[in-house]
């Protein structure tokens, strides 16, 4: 790649919940503002903007991670995921998105994308989490709303029911 | 806040990284998981008109082990360190620390190098890095050099690394048959920048114990074999050496009371796990 220069937008192509995406972006650009703005993937939020709450978690190349600590021409040829490719089907929850709402797990749903991206990769491989590990790993979110205990209750449960699924597979 | 404009290079070589840190128009700044520098970016506080990205450079992404040193590169990130599945034996302490570096969903994408680099006070990589005596090693168009970790770090957020110099790789040195390892930390939040960090190695004929998140810089310093109030007297000393500042987190004086509970209890548990 020779050198973007900084005044002038470039193309940024990666996949997106499956499907390859493209637009322009100055190199300075965020990973949050370019999904937002210039693909218009409102679902990931932008919270702290410094890697702290957590909202704007997304997966890159299956993992999660920060998109507020991401250029886009970083994630340029990237696998990225963002809330927006949880569900199965339009009108249809997820597994765990259906947890998230049985157990009352968001009030102003925030944080909600950021932590559903979180745990969905956490669940898948963690079968049988332990509750304190999941506490660990939810420290890498705030949620000022519900003070945690939906949450974990609710990943448990998905977690229950995602071997009931599979156990039925 | 955003970041103010920047050019941005995709390495393809080192060369083409040396070469691009080498331009004395420019103030060029190395870019590899971004987890520290992006958010310096964001508030401003870091204003390069050039980033060079190392992390498609594939001989910057080993793990090795080289005279009984575990040999980091660049663009290793600290989960892969972590899930490298020979850590705990080659060096429990780095086995211990990582998992406080950050959250999962930085360690992700955040590099060792990257932590050192940035040299933050309270981080956790430099702290083990300097108290395990393990060694950074720096090149640029010009040479090639090794520094200690003692000569690095020399002030807040501040190294040795010149400007047209990049961090290559780190060594970090395998444990040694009958040295103990142990390491603490008190913070707010699992996560989050340490109020007070600990680190010992003990030995038979004495302890070595390094503290993060008091000084500009994590600080080391070698004891004796002593115990009961002289260890109590010692680790006064080194608290108050400290030279520690009240903050948003915490007092001073309550960081020196941290130093010297928090750090006897490491040196404790480190001579217990000497093998």
């Amino acid at each position: 790649m020779p050198r973007l220069s900084a005044e002038t937008r470039h193309r940024v192509r990666f996949e997106l919940n499956g499907r390859t995406v493209e637009a322009d972006a100055e190199p300075r650009m965020l990973l949050t503002d370019f999904l937002r703005h210039d693909l218009g993937m409102t679902g990931t939020h932008v919270g702290c903007e410094h890697g702290v709450c957590g909202a704007c978690t997304v997966q890159i190349d299956g993992v999660p991670a920060r998109a507020c600590l991401t250029l886009a021409v970083q994630a340029d040829g990237a696998k990225i995921r963002t809330v927006e490719g949880l569900a199965p089907a339009p009108g249809r929850l997820s597994i765990l998105q259906e947890a998230f709402r049985r157990h009352h797990a968001l009030q102003c749903g925030f944080c909600t994308a950021g932590i559903l991206m979180s745990l969905d990769y956490y669940l898948r491989h963690h079968a049988n989490p332990v509750e304190a590990e999941l506490r660990e790993y939810l420290g890498g979110h705030l949620c000022r709303c519900t003070g945690y205990a939906p949450i974990l209750a609710a990943a448990l449960d998905a977690a229950e029911k995602f071997r009931e699924a599979s156990a039925n597979a | 806040m955003k970041p103010v404009r920047f050019d941005y290079i995709r390495a393809r070589t080192l060369a083409e990284a040396h070469a691009a840190l080498t331009n004395g128009d420019d103030d060029a700044r190395i870019i590899a998981g971004g987890q520290s520098l992006v958010p310096m970016l964001s508030m401003r506080m870091a204003r390069p008109t050039v980033l060079i990205d190392i992390m498609h450079l594939p001989e910057l992404a080993k793990i090795e082990i080289k005279d009984h040193a575990i040999r980091v590169g660049a663009g290793v990130r600290q989960a892969a360190l972590l899930a490298w599945p020979e850590l705990t034996e080659c060096q429990p302490l780095l086995a211990a620390v990582l998992p406080w570096v950050g959250h999962a969903q930085t360690r992700s994408r955040g590099t060792v190098c990257g932590s050192i680099a940035h040299a933050d006070p309270s981080a956790e990589i430099p702290l083990a890095l300097l108290v395990l005596k393990g060694a950074v090693e720096l090149s640029s168009q010009r040479n090639r050099r090794r520094v200690a970790a003692e000569e690095f770090f020399t002030g807040l957020m501040s190294t040795a690394r010149k400007d047209d110099e990049l961090i290559e790789a780190v060594e970090i040195p395998c444990r040694f048959a009958g040295h103990g390892y142990a390491f603490h930390e008190f913070a707010r939040r699992h996560g989050d920048f340490a109020i007070v960090a600990c680190a010992a190695v003990a030995r038979t004929d004495g302890v070595r114990l390094a503290i993060g998140g008091v000084a500009d810089y994590p600080v080391v310093r070698d004891f004796p074999d002593i115990n009961g109030d002289a260890l109590d007297d010692a680790l006064d000393h080194f608290a108050v050496d400290l030279d520690a500042r009240d903050d948003l987190h915490a007092t001073a004086d309550y960081r020196r009371a941290l130093v010297r509970r928090l750090g006897r209890a490491t040196i404790e548990e480190a001579r217990r796990c000497r093998a």
